[in-house]
């Protein structure tokens, strides 16, 4: 039977349900000790001078280090990519050495027998700061009269022009075009499990265990090897339980690199878990962006050609090994996505400034790219006096168009958004929907009924990262091992963040093998075990490493058939597995138990015949070819209410429909996109990282970072349009980012869409109460 | 959306109970009147256990790092998450917001009790049924706040779930799968 496309639960979810799950912190070694960082509290400053005289003798303190004395452990980095041109950076050490270039940059660190003694002494630290003028505003930045890092002349870390030609020609014949600008808030993943990394570095040995909360062991495993100068082979990077990662934990954290290179100074193991507090000083922000973006169109609403402007800002340092350039590059490539109009142009700058950095996060440039071209599209369908589903209708890309490729230069293999869109409009009933709102507008209430097309990244070839010379694998492997009693273990090197890989591994491997799921474990998240692979990220998970478990599996298969053969003196082609048992492929009848064929494979391979040797684990890699990405699409929807004397927003109900190819799991998919969702809406509504203007971040905790609650959150119809990749077997798309994706342009759409009546627009997220009342003039 | 007024950042505290207070009080010979320990007896999960706890250690991590109960979390260590969520005397509170010493005389339950008492299982495979989990980092919290709501309120609305759970972070699903199971457990 085959468990694709079933709704099971996820086994390992019996574990998390009962407490018993197993977070870096919960770990517990021998002679170990915990790092506490004393951070910058200003947000550019030079130090003149640490005294750790009092720090060193507090109670329980191991060691007070700065940055001079470790990186004398660990080498610094820089991170650019080879194929983002002209990218730079300054070189970055595991802790500042004398200068802080953002509030909340580690300077020193105090190891301890507790975390607490550790803190009581990092209060101990005396630093004589000068403090040194703050680069906050994106646009200061960019005009470049102070510089932050002087050696790289300016302070634009990558800058890129993109153009078809013809876009002013498309633009003098147009009958309308519009402008808009739009702003976007820095926001973070706020992972509940804050980071975590547990270093346990063996001198005798000279062998480094690490367990980190993290995405993607491989890449960190190569990283440690290389900055802490430890054989590769040395290095083993244990990933168990994660709690949330939403690409916040797939980035090198100089604070990580600094408690890895301390375990190795100390030789002893180190822990290292941010306090909240912390975690909103360092985890990577994402999103600040602003944005200028023109619509050229016709009368008869025929989108010509779209005109970007884009200016973000990532902090002072580039995030190795992935670059801070990324998000805008992917709101160049990603801009006008679901259209067909044929003339683009863009042009993008990322700069440098005085706070904390910025790097990819949960669909990493799309939300910024859906919501500014859904709402110039908006705008446009307003101005023409079109229904905004039908404009989209008259240009989005038509389902019998692909191969196709896009203006920015990215390849479409098959899209749907022709069905995507008929089907969200009938799911959510758009026309009783629209009826609706013109009679309750006639009662002086508000509703706001916003769409926003998409397109997403999933998939991603080596053309993401391994051509611009990063050690970031975009390959993965499965390795399926057959044991004596009939099970089968399935060791993969994509990681479990909660999103449910082990679970659409498990349904995979047992429908490859033809046993039952609970005859398959998984085993995932450890450089010790698994095959070599990239990891979590880009929506990469099960359309990756599912397709490397598929191949696995029918290998698998068919070494167990001839093991099968040779027991039961049969030709091959006459058997089959199902039900954990081989049986006569014509007939169905049962031949032969795999339990009973794994007792003789393994205790009584004497009575096989003299050249036959049973090989019942199989390895299979797999990696995406023939398109740089598998790229999907969907469409939302957002139905809102807005009080116009107060500016609240009040959300009635979402919808989305994706297409990700085949869905393995559809009860899991449809949780990861609504989830997504949550996170995309809190972006546009509430989660934003505040700074004064001297770059300090003014609400760094969660009570006053505000993060999406049950009770302020919608019902989310989730639903599927499925053309699987024809890339692989197994068919399968990404599904994970999705959500994130198109929230926040559905939402500002929906928002815009029940301010109309009023003349009314926001354009800058979050969209607060405070914004909204601004423009309706009312303060 | 609307929020109720939150306390302000400088009351904070750190990860470790540490500092980031403004004066450490001391006594004697520079030593920390709060590293002074008192002789506390609770009964964790229906065991008595004594200990000699520092008086500034919280109650999440008197069950985590003394009783290797780690199933509940730590996330905010200002009481705004509720990953710490465990049970005092039966009444919900914030393992981050209260002191060890404070469950002098109690009964404290943790999800590791719970879920071996048997007490949440209709929950636990409700949560299971609908995927009302993902990373998992949450959930015990969220369990123990919805357990709350079951045994005191077994006609709860979804709306009334939705609002009793405003307190539980959830950064992976939506909310929308814990809504359903909740309501599935309440509605039986």
């Amino acid at each position: 039977m085959s468990y694709i496309g079933q709704s099971v639960p996820r086994a390992n979810a019996r574990r998390l349900l009962q407490g018993r799950g197993s977070y870096v912190d919960d770990l517990r070694l021998p002679r170990l000790a915990h790092v506490a960082f004393f951070r910058s509290p200003h947000a550019h400053a030079r130090i003149r001078s640490l005294d750790f005289a009092a720090a060193n003798s507090m109670p329980g303190v191991i060691a007070v280090v700065d940055g001079r004395a470790l990186a004398n452990y660990c080498k610094p980095w820089v991170a650019v990519l080879g194929h983002l041109k002209g990218i730079k950076s300054p070189p970055q050490y595991p802790i500042a050495i004398d200068r802080a270039c953002w509030q909340g940059e580690a300077v020193a660190a105090v190891v301890a027998e507790t975390r607490a003694q550790a803190e009581d002494a990092v209060e101990r630290i005396e630093a004589d700061w000068e403090p040194l003028p703050a680069v906050v505003g994106m646009e200061e930045a960019l005009a470049g009269r102070r510089v932050i890092h002087p050696d790289l002349g300016d302070n634009v870390c990558f800058k890129r022009e993109h153009d078809t030609g013809g876009v002013d020609d498309a633009f003098a014949k147009a009958d309308l075009v519009v402008e808009e600008t739009y702003e976007f808030g820095r926001h973070t993943g706020v992972t509940l499990e804050p980071r975590s990394i547990l270093a346990d570095y063996n001198a005798a040995e000279h062998t480094l265990t690490v367990y980190h909360s993290t995405q993607a062991p491989h890449m960190m495993q190569d990283i440690f090897s290389r900055h802490l100068d430890i054989p590769e082979g040395n290095v083993r990077v244990v990933a168990k339980d994660v709690g949330g990662s939403y690409g916040i934990k797939v980035h090198v954290y100089a604070d990580e690199m600094a408690t890895a290179a301390l375990s190795v100074m100390l030789r002893r193991p180190v822990k290292f878990v941010a306090d909240r507090l912390e975690s909103f000083l360092s985890d990577i922000h994402a999103r600040e962006h602003r944005a200028k973006v023109r619509l050229a169109c016709t009368k008869a609403g025929e989108i010509l050609a779209f005109d970007l402007d884009d200016l973000t800002a990532i902090g002072p340092y580039s995030v190795y090994p992935r670059t801070s350039g990324i998000e805008g590059n992917q709101v160049v490539n990603l801009t006008g996505g679901p259209y067909k109009h044929q003339q683009y142009r863009a042009k993008m700058n990322v700069v440098f400034t005085n706070k904390n950095v910025t790097c990819q996060y949960r669909a990493v440039g799309h939300p910024i790219a859906v919501a500014l071209t859904e709402g110039i599209v908006d705008l446009a369908a307003m101005k023409l006096g079109m229904d905004p589903a039908e404009f989209r209708r008259k240009n989005l890309i038509p389902d019998d168009a692909y191969p196709y490729t896009f203006p920015s230069g990215i390849k479409f293999e098959k899209l749907s958004h022709h069905q995507a869109l008929d089907k969200l409009l009938e799911l959510m009933d758009y026309k009783g929907l629209r009826a609706e709102q013109a009679r309750l507008r006639k009662q002086g209430v508000h509703h706001g009924i916003g769409l926003a097309a998409m397109i997403e990244v999933t998939n991603p070839s080596p053309a993401f990262y391994g051509v611009g010379g990063a050690r970031i694998s975009s390959q993965d492997g499965a390795t399926l091992r057959f044991e004596p009693t009939g099970m089968v273990t399935c060791m993969v090197s994509v990681t479990e963040q909660g999103q449910g890989t082990e679970a659409v591994f498990q349904q995979i491997a047992a429908t490859a093998v033809g046993v039952t799921m609970d005859r398959v474990r998984v085993i995932t998240g450890d450089t010790g075990t698994t095959p070599y692979g990239g990891g979590t990220w880009a929506s990469r998970g099960a359309g990756i490493g599912g397709e490397a478990v598929l191949q696995s599996g029918k290998e698998l298969k068919s070494r167990i058939i001839d093991v099968a053969a040779a027991i039961l003196k049969t030709d091959k082609a006459d058997l089959d597995i199902t039900n954990n048992e081989v049986i006569n492929k014509q007939s169905g009848e049962p031949r032969l138990e795999l339990s009973e064929l794994g007792r003789v494979a393994y205790f009584r391979p004497d009575t096989l015949p003299m050249d036959f040797q049973s090989e019942l684990m199989v390895t299979r890699h797999y990696t995406p070819r023939g398109y740089g990405f598998a790229f999907t699409n969907g469409i939302q929807a957002s139905l809102v209410e807005v009080d116009i004397e107060t500016g609240f927003v009040k959300l009635l109900k979402h919808w989305c429909v994706e297409d990700c190819g085949t869905v393995i799991n559809p009860m899991l998919v449809d949780e990861q996109v609504r989830g997504g969702i949550v996170q995309g809406i809190g972006a546009a509504l509430c989660e934003h990282c505040l700074y004064g203007p001297e770059g300090q971040l003014l609400n760094g905790n969660l009570a006053d970072y505000l993060v999406p609650m049950a009770g302020e959150m919608p019902y989310i119809v989730v639903a599927h349009v499925s053309t699987p990749t024809r890339t692989s077997e197994l068919g399968a798309k990404g599904a994970g980012e999705a959500g994130t994706a198109g929230a926040p342009g559905a939402l500002m759409n929906a928002i815009n869409d029940a301010l109309a009546p009023f003349g009314a627009r926001v354009t800058a997220q979050p969209f607060t109460p405070e914004r909204v009342l601004k423009a309706l003039g009312k303060i | 959306m609307k929020r109720q007024i939150r306390p302000p950042t400088s009351i904070l505290p750190r990860k470790g109970g540490g500092a980031r207070r403004a004066i450490l009080p001391r006594e004697g010979g520079g030593k920390y009147e709060l590293e002074r320990a008192l002789d506390t007896t609770l009964i964790v999960n229906g065991t008595p256990v004594t200990r000699r706890i520092p008086a500034r250690q919280h109650l999440i991590d008197f069950l985590r790092e003394e009783l290797g109960l780690t199933g509940s979390h730590v996330g905010c260590e200002h009481g705004v998450c509720g990953t710490c969520t465990v049970r005092v005397d039966g009444k919900i509170v914030r393992g981050c917001l209260m002191l060890a010493v404070q469950a002098d005389g109690r009964r404290v339950d943790t999800i590791e009790g719970l879920s071996d008492s048997g007490e949440i299982a209709a929950l636990q495979e409700a949560f299971h049924r609908h995927n009302a989990l993902q990373c998992g980092f949450c959930t015990p919290g969220m369990l123990i706040a919805a357990q709350d709501l079951v045994a005191n309120e077994p006609g709860a609305s979804r709306e009334r779930i939705r609002e009793h759970l405003s307190g539980n972070y959830c950064r992976c699903t939506g909310y929308q799968a814990i809504v359903d199971a909740i309501e599935d457990v309440i509605g039986k």
